[in-house]
């Protein structure tokens, strides 16, 4: 059975214990166990089930590589899926669940796929759901439904409760992994006053080198690590962050770190992740090395384990996961896991070592303990369902007749170890293959490069393929030395540790076990775990023509998802390889993508949520709309008042006596939005005449003008009235969403294309707090705050004056977007709330009435001018809404002139803005289309126009449009049949309306409201 | 994620401060230009695998567009410059010609 | 009605966040925009009497306390000065430039902006969980200013002292910027990084 053993665990405080439960179950551990050393601890191998085909599961691996151990952590607001066990600190009150089983893991319904498993090789998806097509709705989607995704999502209501952040940090250097060669280079590297930032993924420092064993200058590692780590945090010029994984590395040193500062202590104060976002001159990856599962039948049962994990949990946790161990390998280093073991006190029944002379020194120390060695023997088969029960041993090279049954309780595994490539490959780096040792490993000529296309990334140690002590010290040393001096630092000498352990004999590369292994025992002989691909799919799918890595790795699934290749990748290329008949660099890896491990969405998002997901724009009086009933509307990012509900109201009616109010009397609009741009200078002018299609180098001092501005291509980009304020010197008003973006393009043309233009411009949209005051008493309320003569004769139409109205400076402009008397009054925006207080106060004897964007819109469509977002959507021009008065024809050119000659914006058939009646006073669609006789070449219905505005128009009491009309200005009065939202071509008449084309001028069109 | 330093005021921009603008050195074509030359100048674009001349602006800094080259394919940036020059200057040229030996600016 | 001038609101009265890092609302504060050729004796002569400080270098501040001048870019100043002054000496100071034939634009934007004041000893670590600028001791001094942004919105951050910095924001976000702010020291208020 699996264990704790009476003594052993570095990591432990054997003197506490704490409680945690695991599908409800309550079990009991010590601080400083994981999720995973703790289960085993209980007793509990199987913790999960597979994707595919539903099978029982184990812990296979100690740390981020684990393909299995994925359980559902915490509850409500806290619950997470896809954990894997072996990282995850165990803290009291832990609740875990498992995945991807029910009724419950230790009865699966789903396990049916396994037995089916013959039916489901590579590429089932693709092949068997194609026929019949009917099967699709009621059988194979939500087959699909069931079997697809890992893990649950988090139920949608819920909300995290816990706090992420970001933070940037720039460093010289940067070192991701906290074993022996991490803390080495990272001690060279500062020693020469570089920056450096050293993370590690765990909470533990040293890596893999206090379980290993072996010497380093004499002490043993722990002792070094130790000794080691105070020297680092003597150096002020050195950072190191625990529990902090090396994520990703990107383009010009840009590195994502995920550090996981409360996982293990939930509910404590402060943030539960932070994304560290690096910019690194030089990235120095050391990060280790991932032992390789071996490819036999049944490697997959629960109680089969990587021999290094095995050794992790005996080591580190004072676990065992059985009390009769078989080993399997081809190379020495699992004799390490031998020798653990029997000192631990589990029984070793046999090593099975695939190399016909067996393993070197360390196969002779594990011989003297009395353990019987069989070299040239692997494992054909293991046998047992939820847990091990018996090793069927074979001959390593046949074809896995059985020679002996070894009864046992676990197995542990060594196909050699693979360098970590992942961060080295992020951003380009390739690697070579090296025959020796059988693993791929960075190419230092081709690293990945940075802004200066020189080499950003230096792997050190056990990731760059050098696998014994003695040689990752040196190669730490190296790197460190390598990266100072590519930062600009004076190298400082330090002589490498001296590392010291027994040494190893060569390693057989064994990708399939045995090696020509029947094919029963290919089939159940699992390359992936994680996404269920066996060796036989990986040989249809070579059979079947995906011959490209990256093609076989999506048929087949392999080293998709959270694996990334961690476990699946040599073996899975191995087999591919041989079956297409070529040397495994020939064929290649897949690609590595970023994460090196899942990074959580909370990371991700930062400080980015709740009222901070977006910069909410307000204006001054944005508080006094909230306060009084403002239902808002987002415009870019300010947020405006749609309508402002009374008790009582809906929204209609809110918006409707808004408008009869303004129109019968007296209306405030808060315009502060509209983007205001001054322009200045001797050729301020010249260049308002190219970005504008009208004249404004004529606009009299005093005047205003409404113009248009175009794309180069000719297109509608923004439309508003220009004020000539002095000379040289223009004021630009543009719609709430332009203000950015044409100051923008402004500036483009300036700095880039005129440069030699005399013009300066300022956005100085937020300065000012710009109020409407709109409706046939809007002069009195302006005469009543008094400073200013607004009178018709001092201030006409389209003029604008400056002065200090009410004791505010202002500046009032005479302009109409409602077709009422209307003057626009612009204050400091630091004044802007008081000055909308003070016209309240004093408009009240006219039933002073703020109104929304909803009651701008039905006013301005009343009146039918555009608005640019609904008229135009990017493919429409100045012309198609018949503003061609708006458009100059003396100036030569105008950004738009051109594109505007151009044989399809000449078109006479392109669509023109007409006003629409609906026969029954009823309110169409907006986007509704107007149907056309006959069919397109799609067999679609032809259309005649698009409605581009709609609305209820209270002072006509009907509906009104605007809509662009094949002809429209030639065919007044003609009828058109629009469709609704629930158009169906096969029933037009009780899905479609009737309009009239009109003007789509509805109101006052001899202008006589605003002409007082 | 990129970084281009702004030659208007030196600071090592990251992608995020920055606003891209397409490819540089457009010239453009007003009233009075053949449709084929103002098709060219509004719609075709090299788009090449390698080095390729951009505008960006320093939108989240000090405002102004600049030059870069940039190599589309390695990241490698062979040199920022003014927006007012037609072409790349002479050591932007050479760097990139250190790569790909007579390479043109693209007409 | 009253010929007396309204008193200018600041976009968030003054608003204080007190914790590990003190956030704080300057208050209305005169600021005007300037453009023109900075180089040019003729329009750096009027400007610095004004501001009564010398003119920036790149990335720097000029001047303390309630005069002082913030380097913008190339072509780009803006002055602090005290509120009630901007309104009148920004159309005063355009005459004279315009006076002399000079190019250059001068524009009163006191109201345009929120500026926050951020005291701390761990005012770096505040500042570099919004913003990817480098904000280490050996990147930004005291008397450096830089554009950059915190989070989503634009902003301009001068460093006063080892323990304080300003960070001005448009208007329109100075709620945002607050709570950003007030946010990043509050979330982890132990945290050293610098």
């Amino acid at each position: 059975m699996s264990t704790r053993l009476a003594s052993g665990g570095r990591f432990l405080d054997r003197s506490n214990k704490i409680r945690f439960t695991f599908d409800g179950v309550s079990m009991s551990a010590h601080p400083g166990d994981t999720l995973a050393s703790a289960l085993l601890a209980n007793d509990r191998l199987l913790v999960g089930r597979s994707f595919k085909y539903h099978r029982p599961r184990g812990v296979v691996a100690s740390g981020a590589e684990e393909p299995n151990a994925l359980v559902g952590l915490g509850t409500g607001p806290r619950f997470e899926p896809n954990q894997r066990a072996t990282t995850t600190e165990l803290f009291d009150g832990l609740t875990a669940e498992s995945q991807n089983r029910w009724p419950s893991l230790d009865r699966d319904l789903g396990a049916v796929n396994a037995a089916l498993s013959r039916f489901l090789p590579a590429g089932f998806y693709y092949k068997t759901f194609l026929w019949p097509r009917a099967f699709w709705k009621h059988l194979y989607e939500p087959f699909i439904r069931r079997a697809a995704g890992l893990g649950k999502a988090p139920h949608p209501e819920s909300r995290d409760s816990d706090t992420y952040e970001h933070f940037h940090a720039h460093v010289d250097v940067l070192v991701v992994g906290g074993g022996v060669a991490g803390l080495m280079a990272a001690k060279v590297a500062a020693a020469s006053g570089a920056q450096v930032l050293l993370i590690e993924q765990t909470a533990h420092w040293g890596g893999r080198a206090p379980v290993d064993g072996g010497t380093i200058d004499g002490l043993a590692p722990e002792a070094w690590v130790a000794q080691t780590l105070s020297e680092l945090d003597a150096l002020p010029n050195l950072r190191r962050v625990a529990r902090c994984m090396g994520a990703a590395v990107q383009d010009h040193g840009y590195v994502l770190g995920y550090e996981r500062l409360t996982d293990h202590a939930p509910g404590s104060i402060g943030p539960r992740h932070r994304l560290w976002r690096i910019r690194a001159k030089q990235i120095i990856t050391a990060t280790g090395a991932i032992e390789r599962p071996l490819s036999f039948a049944g490697n997959d049962v629960p109680g089969v384990m990587l021999a290094s994990a095995m050794r992790d949990y005996v080591v580190n946790y004072g676990v065992t996961p059985g009390q009769r161990a078989v080993l399997v390998t081809n190379n020495d280093d699992a004799y390490r896991t031998a020798l653990v073991l029997h000192e631990a006190g589990v029984e070793v029944v046999r090593v099975l070592d695939a190399r016909p002379m067996g393993g070197g020194k360390l196969m002779e120390m594990v011989r003297e303990k009395g353990i019987r060695v069989d070299p040239g023997r692997a494992i054909a088969k293991v046998s047992g369902g939820k847990r091990v029960a018996t090793v069927h041993s074979c001959l390593a090279d046949g074809e896995g007749n059985v020679l002996e049954d070894i009864p046992c309780d676990t197995v542990a595994m060594s196909g050699g170890w693979s360098p970590v490539v992942h961060l080295w490959s992020h951003c380009g780096g390739k690697l070579r293959w090296d025959d020796g040792a059988a693993f791929f490993r960075p190419d230092p000529e081709r690293a990945p490069t940075g802004f200066d296309g020189q080499p950003m990334v230096i792997p050190a140690g056990a990731a760059n393929g050098d696998m014994t002590l003695r040689n990752v010290l040196e190669d730490a040393v190296k790197s460190g030395e390598n990266a100072a001096l590519k930062v600009g630092r004076e190298v400082v000498r330090i002589v490498a540790p001296l590392g010291e352990e027994a040494a190893e004999a060569a390693l057989m590369p064994l990708w399939i076990v045995p090696t020509k292994a029947t094919p029963d025992l290919r089939m159940k002989a699992f390359l992936d775990y994680q996404n269920d691909v066996k060796v036989s799919d990986l040989q249809l799918a070579a059979r079947e023509g995906y011959e490209s890595v990256e093609h076989a790795k999506r048929y087949t699934t392999l080293g998709m998802a959270t694996d990334q290749g961690k476990l699946s990748n040599i073996n899975g290329l191995a087999v591919l390889s041989d079956a297409l008949d070529e040397a495994i660099p020939q064929v290649g890896t897949t690609t590595f993508r970023p994460p090196y491990t899942p990074v959580s969405f909370g990371a991700i998002t930062g400080e980015a949520r709740g009222e901070l997901f977006q910069p909410l724009r307000r204006t001054p009086m944005d508080a006094w709309h909230d306060a009084n009933g403002a239902q808002w509307e987002p415009v870019g990012h300010w947020r405006r008042p749609y309508c402002y509900r009374r008790p009582g109201e809906t929204t209609e009616m809110a918006v409707n006596r808004e408008i009869l109010a303004t129109r019968q009397s007296l209306g405030l609009l808060d315009a502060s939005t509209l983007g205001k741009i001054v322009v200045k200078g001797p050729d301020a002018g010249k260049f308002l005449d190219m970005l504008y299609t009208n004249m404004m180098s004529t606009l009299p001092i005093g005047k205003c003008r409404y113009g248009l501005m175009c794309s180069e291509n000719g297109f509608l980009i923004d439309d508003g009235v220009v004020v000539r304020l002095a000379a040289d010197t223009w004021l630009c008003h543009t719609t709430t969403g332009g203000a950015d973006h044409i100051h923008a393009h402004m500036e483009d043309w300036l700095q880039c294309e005129w440069f030699d233009w005399r013009v300066y411009t300022a956005n100085v949209t937020e300065q000012y707090a710009q109020v409407a005051v709109v409706g046939p008493e809007a002069r009195k309320l302006l005469e009543k705050l008094g400073g200013m003569d607004v009178s018709k004769e001092a201030l006409p139409f389209m003029t604008f004056a400056e002065g200090t109205l009410g004791g505010f400076p202002a500046r009032v402009h005479r302009i109409s977007f409602s077709g009422e008397l209307s003057y626009e009054v612009a204050v400091p925006a630091h004044m802007g709330r008081a000055f909308w207080g003070k016209l309240l106060e004093l408009g009240a004897e006219w039933d002073v009435t703020p109104y929304g964007t909803e009651a701008l819109h039905v006013m301005r469509a009343e009146k039918g001018f555009i608005m640019i977002g609904d008229e135009t959507d990017g493919t429409v021009i100045p012309q198609d809404l018949n503003l061609g008065w708006a458009i100059s024809k003396k100036k030569e050119d105008f950004l738009g002139k051109r594109a505007q000659e151009r044989l399809h914006m000449a078109d006479p058939r392109r669509w023109k803005l007409v006003g629409l009646e609906t026969s029954d006073g009823g309110v169409l669609p907006t986007g509704a289309l107007a149907v056309a006789p006959g069919k397109n070449a799609n067999g679609q219905r032809n259309t005649q126009g698009r409605v581009t505005s709609s609305y209820f128009s209270p002072t006509l009491g009907r509906g009104i449009a605007m809509a662009l009309v094949l002809d429209g200005p030639q065919r007044m009065g003609e009828e058109l049949t629009f469709t609704t939202d629930d158009y169906d071509p096969a029933d037009e008449a009780k899905t479609t309306l009737t309009a009239k084309i009109v003007s789509p001028v509805f109101y006052d069109p001899e202008g006589a409201r605003n002409d007082v | 994620m990129l970084i281009l330093t702004c030659p208007c005021c030196g600071i090592d921009a990251a992608e995020i401060e920055l606003a891209p603008g397409g490819e540089a050195h457009l010239k453009r074509f007003g009233p009075g230009s053949g449709d084929a030359e103002f098709e060219n100048y509004l719609f075709n674009r090299h788009a090449a695998k390698g080095p390729v001349l951009e505008r960006w602006r320093h939108a989240y800094g000090c405002g102004k567009w600049f030059l870069a080259a940039r190599d589309s394919v390695t990241m490698e940036v062979y040199g920022t410059y003014s927006a007012r020059l037609p072409e790349p200057p002479e050591d932007v040229l050479a760097r990139i010609r250190a790569r790909h030996p007579g390479w043109e600016v693209p007409a | 009605m009253s010929e007396t001038i309204q008193e200018p609101v600041s976009p968030l009265m003054g608003a204080v966040a007190e914790g590990a890092l003190t956030v704080r609302e300057l208050g209305p504060t005169g600021m005007i925009s300037l453009r023109g050729e900075l180089s040019d004796p003729a329009f750096a002569g009027p400007v610095t009497a004004l501001a009564g400080c010398p003119m920036p270098d790149t990335w720097t501040v000029s001047g303390t306390g309630a005069r002082a001048l913030l380097w913008m870019s190339p072509d780009e100043l803006l002055m602090l000065l005290p509120y009630g002054e901007a309104r009148e000496a920004a159309p005063r100071l355009q005459a004279e430039l315009d006076g002399q034939g000079l190019h250059a634009l001068v524009q009163d934007v006191s109201d345009m902006r929120v500026r926050l004041q951020l005291q701390g000893p761990h005012m770096r670590e505040a500042l570099a969980r919004l913003s990817p600028a480098d904000v280490s001791p050996g990147a930004f001094r005291p008397g450096s200013l830089r554009r950059t942004r915190i989070a989503q919105a634009a902003a301009a951050i001068r460093l006063v002292s080892e323990e304080e910095a300003e960070v001005f924001c448009f208007r329109s976000v100075a709620d945002y910027a607050f709570r950003l702010l007030g946010g990043a020291a509050r979330n982890a208020p132990d945290f050293g990084y610098f």
